[in-house]
């Protein structure tokens, strides 16, 4: 068949294709809604900076350096004081009743301590039933007292070493940052992946793929036609993403959006492999879209460092989590966005993403035309 | 002239079993050939390798001319098929589903435009030309899909069970629009559980066990195993391999 002629065929199946996901409503709604709920929801839920950081102080002798102190927790704007204490004795079941967060324990005689030039004592207890929350508090707490000894150095003892501290690309440690990538990769998994799944899948059960297989519509354009409409719908989530992290979180955009696109597409088409794979492998709709949720979804989510970082991961799952795509288009996508990272910073990734398109799409068109013979 | 479909020692094993075993068929073009069998008989199977579907194990098939094993591109643009399932999509519209086969046949826009017309008007589907295929009756569906299947004009149509759970007036209907394609030259190959459209056929051929039990016109299979109906031979052959198979 002449190249024009596969070209109108493939035009009309891409035109059959849009027209199922136009018609189906609902999940185009959700679909469209998704990534905006996502962006809402997780980057409320998800993150770990504390605000309102419940403070229970113990000051057994108050002296004018033990009140400066004090002054800058409540200064700070991120600790409530809950409780002063005279006895560093209640503080246990204050911790277990969950009414306080964190404890400082400051020794008594602290300005006469620090008018003699002996080391003053202060005490930061933390808990930390909340790893992430527990080690994000201390930092905070911490911060506050070595910003109080600072000036106190200053003020007593002239100019010495004073560390200024900078939090590169996210210098108020928003987390929201780094989860809108994640949810970029998840719901481009979702899109591709589940989608592409569900719709071949349905199609081999209700009958109409085997007719598509006998006319001359070959393999790799009933898998394209499949691709094109839900690469457009991947872009419309991208943005959406975007543009919500954008408005309700304030996420900065400093890479190029069209860059961004490109990647979202390459991912986009690794995605979509995986979809038809796991469509061509299954029997059914329903195992399709479990052996998807399990297949895909469960590892963008846990072992791409979209919320756990891949660094803390056991070293057998640090290895699996190279073969989650999710795992280098996160990477990609973080770089574009908070960096504003272009091709060469990125090589490595785009590589990689570019190999596993490449072997899927070959593997899953081979395992579609295994499913005839 | 060429034989639409030619068959000889066509076979198919799965595994230690064997579905379809050394069949020949010859199939005039024009013809209706009518393709009879329990189920398990091996029907579906053989009608997969003809319209390529399914690789053979051995033996050779050629479909309007072309080998279907080497030459499928070639066989696939001359073919039209309509599954046991009804394969149109439910959320498009008559037209929409004219018009993607259409596409995927290479019609050029007009000729769809045309056929399509000339199509939902014999149909008398011009009042529901935009309705869901979901919502119009069983019966307008099956009609619509064998017109579907006859779009491209292919020179061999194969119709899979086409006539199961219709009416018995839109049965009558569905051979009437058998017989206008076979009128115009289109051969056509069509499998059926109802031994009264096998009478329909100019020729038939009755699989047991995955081998050919008997072929010819009905009046000839008739007169051999010398009963009044095609459903009496048919039981006469299928009957041995069922005793077998309970046993």
């Amino acid at each position: 068949m002449k190249l024009a002629n596969r070209v109108a065929a493939l035009r009309a199946f891409v035109v059959k294709e849009t027209r199922h996901i136009l018609r189906d409503r609902q999940t185009l709604i959700i679909l469209l809604l998704m990534p905006l709920a996502q962006v809402v929801l997780f980057g409320f839920a998800l993150r770990t900076d504390v605000n309102d950081i419940r403070l229970a102080i113990v000051d057994a002798a108050p002296d004018e350096e033990s009140l400066a102190l004090r002054a800058r927790f409540s200064g700070s704007g991120r600790f409530t004081t809950v409780a002063t204490l005279r006895n560093p004795d209640q503080l246990e079941t204050r911790f277990r009743r969950g009414e306080a967060d964190v404890a400082v324990v400051i020794a008594p005689g602290l300005a006469s301590d620090l008018a003699a030039g002996v080391p003053a004592r202060v005490q930061i207890i933390t808990d930390a039933s909340n790893p992430n929350t527990g080690t994000t508090m201390q930092a905070y707490a911490s911060t506050v007292v070595a910003a109080w000894q600072g000036d106190l150095r200053g003020a007593r003892a002239g100019v010495r070493i004073k560390p200024d501290i900078r939090m590169q690309f996210n210098p108020t440690l928003e987390s929201v940052n780094l989860f809108v990538p994640g949810l970029i990769a998840l719901v481009l998994t979702m899109v591709s992946a589940l989608m592409t799944a569900i719709s071949l899948s349905r199609e081999m059960e209700r009958g109409t793929l085997e007719v598509l297989l006998v006319s001359p519509l070959r393999p790799w354009q009933i898998i394209l036609g499949k691709v094109l409409p839900y690469l457009f719908l991947a872009f419309a989530n991208v943005l959406t993403a975007l543009l919500a992290a954008w408005v309700v979180f304030r996420v900065p955009f400093r890479g190029s959006l069209v860059l961004l696109l490109a990647a979202s597409t390459l991912y986009t088409l690794v995605g979509l492999g995986i979809g038809v794979l796991i469509a061509a492998r299954t029997s059914s709709q329903r195992t399709a879209m479990i052996g998807t949720m399990l297949g895909t979804m469960l590892p963008s989510t846990l072992l791409s460092g979209m919320i756990f970082p891949v660094a803390s991961l056991p070293a057998p799952l640090q290895l699996l989590s190279n073969i989650v795509p999710a795992r280098w288009f996160i990477v990609v996508v973080r770089g574009i966005m908070l960096k504003g990272a272009g091709v060469t910073h990125l090589t490595t990734e785009l590589l990689v993403l570019t190999g596993m398109m490449l072997f899927l799409l070959v593997v899953a068109t081979r395992s579609f035309r295994e499913r005839l013979a | 002239m060429t034989l639409a479909i030619d068959v000889h020692q066509l076979t198919r094993r799965f595994g230690s079993f064997t579905a379809v075993d050394a069949i020949d068929l010859d199939v005039q073009q024009g013809e209706v050939f009518g393709f009879l069998g329990a189920n398990g008989a091996g029907k579906t199977t053989a009608i997969k390798m003809l319209i390529g579907l399914l690789s053979p194990s051995g033996g050779t098939a050629r479909v309007a001319g072309f080998d279907v094993l080497t030459q499928t591109e070639e066989v696939r643009r001359r073919i039209g098929y309509m599954s046991q399932r009804f394969s149109l999509y439910d959320d498009l519209t008559v037209r929409e589903n004219i018009t993607l086969y259409g596409g995927i046949y290479g019609l050029t826009d007009r000729e769809i435009r045309e056929r399509s017309d000339a199509m939902i008007d014999k149909l008398g589907l011009a009042s529901s030309a935009k309705r869901l295929v979901r919502t119009i009756p069983l019966g307008w569906k099956q009609k619509l899909a064998f017109s579907v299947a006859m779009l491209h004009r292919p020179s061999v149509v194969f119709l899979d069970e086409p006539t199961g759970g219709v009416d018995p007036i839109t049965r009558r209907q569905f051979w009437e629009m058998i017989y206008a394609a076979a009128a115009d030259g289109t051969t056509v190959f069509v499998t059926t559980h109802y031994m009264d459209e096998a009478e329909y056929c100019d020729r038939l051929s009755i699989m047991v066990d995955g081998r050919i039990a008997a072929q010819g016109t009905p009046v000839e299979l008739k007169s051999e195993f010398g009963v009044a109906s095609i459903d009496d031979v048919f039981v006469q052959l299928a009957r041995p391999a069922a005793a077998e198979a309970g046993r």
